[in-house]
């Protein structure tokens, strides 16, 4: 079958799934004895093994198989959900996540399964072995074929549409050669006219020939008794079909079986039905949507850039005009056009969610192996981002949660030596506010022991001893960004791999972001990220130096000012200038751009007062024009690392302007 | 030499007094003088970027690229947009105003000196009737090395 054109709709699917899967996993650690859980599991489990199925990705079957039938165990309470089972699990769904994502990029999902799937069969066997004696008291009389709720759901639904249901006993030839083979056939001609939906042993034991003679098979079909017969006996070596529709009887028989047991559960899972009901119809209300490939919306977006470019040429040309009717119009259609991108821009939107989903595990993992107790609270995860931050923003957010875990967050005897609850806590939070979107990781661990930091800094040469005296509290904290740093006094493998946290930082300001810390020794340690809404337009103030022009993104502008320049003061050869209460250095821009004819001829400077974090620079220019949203481009692949240029914008009159990298300035 | 010999059809532009071609498939369009927007702390060849219906698109000045002298641009001077690789850059020469057709066994190795440009730059040379053709190497000419290179010594 030709599938490459469900391939993206498959890798989606696969990876809501296995979300679910995982959610479903911590949820399920938390409340183990919560069938509902396990039933949401078993289902995302189910329908990723069907579609992998179908797409031709065996490894990925074959595993989820393997998960299929552990949950199955526990969902029937012949197995309890232990932290053992749920690491194996949740192993397995980060194997079976590494195959999806080898898909996703070009390869062909094959991995290496085999241990993970011997582990997930032992914890099935150990359990098993009960089960395995009862098949054998029960010679050729069929086996007692146990259904649970989802799987009788199905076969009411069957019955409800008129299909046959039917209790198959197969019997193959005492010396059948090929067991496997023959169970493969039969399975076959079963699935061609109707569909299995569940069969004892499971098809992976039945794949293994690690059954006697005999299997059992609940089968929805079309077709009628006789005729499956007359198929499955075509099939060589089988000795013996013995076939019963499956019937309620079969069910108040199990019912009596489990007897008073299956009561509570019984009613646990019709309520559990009802509350599937009205969520799953809250959640069609909620989401009429429908996929479209991201190459369309930036196709769209790059429309729409052009839009604006013109729309700006327009405004100036009708500026210059003075024509009203034309004034008016562009008026308008400038109203129009922000209406259409602030849309396309929530297009692009995703929740955050994306990325934080994956932390909940990698704690839970780290955490055992840090042998700390940790609780992660997430908040803020529907906060949404432009697509194009999402994508970059996992990898900076990983290293700073392992740092959380690894440094910031003591073991529980210190913990408890400190007066501190023996759990730490880490809180991660996303949220809006004016254009920028800030992500918090806040842990109450030991903070920053400063002193340490210090001595690292000056051994790393990152400062020197004066320095370091001069250093505010805050600075001391902000070396923890620099090059080349771990604080961790031995190299752990959670953290402190030699890149530092210095990338981080980096990242994060080449998505015109900044980062933050506020620490408190012995309290804990707060890392505020604030970005951009989104990459593609902003707000600039643009300026004039010589005959060119400028223009610095108003993100990071704290104000303008004009200063006359007496003013100006010069500390050890450096200007500066007089800004609330502190003395702040002066950029002379015609100076760092080399900015030919550029005088400046009024009594006064301008000043654009700009921060970098806790940093504050003035940037003189020679005069403001004003504030203009614009359309960022960048200047293409043979202009790389242009000094304190991070980009270019086409302004109203189609003059190319480029846009001042301000943290590549303050240093 | 393969024995059927592939025609090529070439851009042909004059810097000082010679000709030099490049291969059709990698021009983009040729354009009059735009107004350019200077790139601080760029080398000097680099003369900064332009706005080509819409695209940022670097401009150098082939001259000063190649270090020859420089003159002023006059209203013969023109931009040759292309396309290498995935950069886009405009290459402003003395002038374009033709397009020859060669066929590969046209094309000779380069000499170890010809006219004044490094031969690093050379892919071959094409003798025509009366004329000499220097076809250049696009790759060399455009490789990123060199600006960033330049522009760290500046610093």
């Amino acid at each position: 079958m030709e599938t490459s054109q469900y391939l993206g709709i498959f890798i989606d699917e696969s990876n809501e799934n296995l979300q679910t899967i995982n959610d479903g996993l911590l949820d399920l650690e938390k409340d183990p004895t919560n069938m509902e859980h396990i039933e949401v599991i078993f289902r995302a489990a189910h329908t990723l093994k069907g579609m992998s199925a179908t797409m031709g990705y065996e490894e990925l079957t074959t595993l989820t198989h393997q998960m299929e039938d552990v949950l199955d165990l526990v969902r029937n309470n012949q197995l309890p959900a232990s932290t053992n089972l749920l690491d194996m699990l949740l192993h397995a769904v980060e194997k079976l996540e590494e195959m999806v994502g080898d898909i996703s990029s070009g390869g062909d999902g094959k991995g290496v399964i085999q241990p993970i799937l011997d582990q997930l069969k032992a914890i099935e066997k150990g359990e098993d072995v009960s089960d395995d004696s009862v098949a054998s008291n029960q010679d050729v009389t069929s086996k007692e074929l146990t259904l649970d709720s989802f799987e009788e759901t199905v076969i009411n639904q069957a019955k409800a549409e008129g299909l046959h249901t039917y209790h198959l006993t197969i019997q193959l030839a005492d010396d059948c050669l090929l067991k496997a083979a023959r169970v493969y056939m039969v399975f076959e001609i079963l699935e061609k006219e109707g569909e299995i939906i569940k069969s004892v042993p499971s098809v992976e034991v039945l794949e293994n020939e690690e059954f006697d003679q005999q299997f059992d098979v609940a089968y929805v079909t079309s077709i009628e008794q006789k005729e499956i017969t007359d198929k499955i006996m075509k099939v060589s070596e089988i000795k013996q079909v013995s076939i019963q529709p499956i019937g309620n009887q079969k069910q108040t028989e199990r019912t009596e079986n489990i007897g008073i047991n299956q009561e509570p559960t019984k009613l646990d899972s019709t309520t559990k039905e009802a509350q599937e009901n009205s969520g799953s119809k809250r959640k069609q209300a909620a989401n009429k949507t429908i996929r479209v490939n991201i190459n369309r919306l930036d196709a769209l977006m790059n429309l729409f850039e052009e839009l604006v470019i013109d729309r700006g040429r327009l405004e100036q040309i009708a500026d210059e005009m003075e024509h009203n009717d034309l004034t008016e119009t562009v008026g308008r259609m400038t109203r129009i056009s922000s209406d259409l991108q602030s849309i396309i821009l929530n297009m692009r939107m995703v929740p955050i969610e994306q990325v934080f989903n994956r932390f909940p595990r990698m704690v839970r993992q780290l955490t055992r192996e840090l042998q700390k107790e940790i609780q992660l609270d997430i908040e803020g995860a529907e906060t949404e981002l432009d697509r194009t931050v999402i994508d970059e923003i996992g990898d900076p957010l990983v290293h700073l949660i392992r740092n959380s875990l690894d440094h910031g967050i003591e073991t529980p005897d210190v913990r408890e030596k400190m007066g501190k609850n023996r759990q730490g806590h880490v809180l991660l939070k996303a949220y809006h506010s004016g254009n920028h979107v800030y992500i918090e990781i806040s842990d109450d661990g030991q903070g920053i022991n400063r002193e340490k930091v210090l001595n690292k800094a000056i051994e790393n040469q990152v400062v020197t001893p004066e320095q370091a005296n001069q250093l505010s509290n805050r600075k001391i904290d902000e070396l923890i960004l620099a090059s080349g740093f771990s604080t961790a006094d031995e190299i752990s493998d959670i953290s402190g791999r030699g890149v530092g946290l210095d990338v981080v930082k980096n990242t994060i300001e080449s998505l015109g972001g900044t980062i933050e810390i506020i620490s408190e020794e012995g309290k804990g340690t707060t890392f505020t990220i604030q970005l951009p809404l989104t990459l593609s337009i902003i707000s600039v103030m643009l300026s004039t130096i010589g005959n060119e022009t400028y223009a610095v993104p108003l993100s990071t502008i704290i104000e303008t000012a004009l200063i006359k320049p007496e003013e100006i003061v010069t500390v050890q050869g450096q200007q500066m200038m007089h800004f609330r209460e502190s003395v702040i250095p002066l950029i002379f821009l015609r100076d760092v751009l080399e900015v030919p004819d550029s005088a400046n001829e009024s009594a006064y400077e301008s000043v654009i007062i700009v921060r970098k974090g806790e940093q504050v620079a003035g940037l003189v220019v020679d005069s403001l024009i004003g504030q203009q949203e614009v359309v960022l481009k960048n200047l293409g692949n043979y202009l790389t690392n242009i000094f304190a240029i991070s980009g270019a914008t086409i302004l109203g009159d189609g003059e190319v302007a480029l846009i001042i990298d301000t943290h590549s300035l303050i240093k | 030499m393969s024995k059927v010999s592939k025609e090529v059809k070439v851009i042909v532009f004059r810097l000082q007094n010679e000709e030099y071609g490049v291969p059709i498939d990698y021009v983009g369009s040729i354009e009059r003088m735009l107004e350019i927007t200077r790139i601080p702390n760029t080398p000097k060849f680099i003369k900064g970027v332009i706005n080509l219906r819409g695209i940022v698109t670097p401009v150098i000045d082939l001259r000063e690229r190649f270090g020859m002298e420089t003159s002023e641009y006059s209203n013969r001077s023109r931009m040759i947009i292309v396309h290498i690789d995935d950069k886009e850059v405009g290459m402003i020469v003395d002038e374009a105003n033709d397009v020859v057709d060669l066929s590969e066994d046209d094309i000779e190795t380069p000499p170890e000196v010809i006219g004044s440009v490094d031969t690093d730059y050379v892919r071959g040379v094409a003798k025509l009737e009366h004329r000499l053709l220097i076809l250049l190497n696009l790759d060399r000419v455009l490789s990123n090395e060199e600006v960033n290179q330049l522009s760290a010594v500046e610093k």
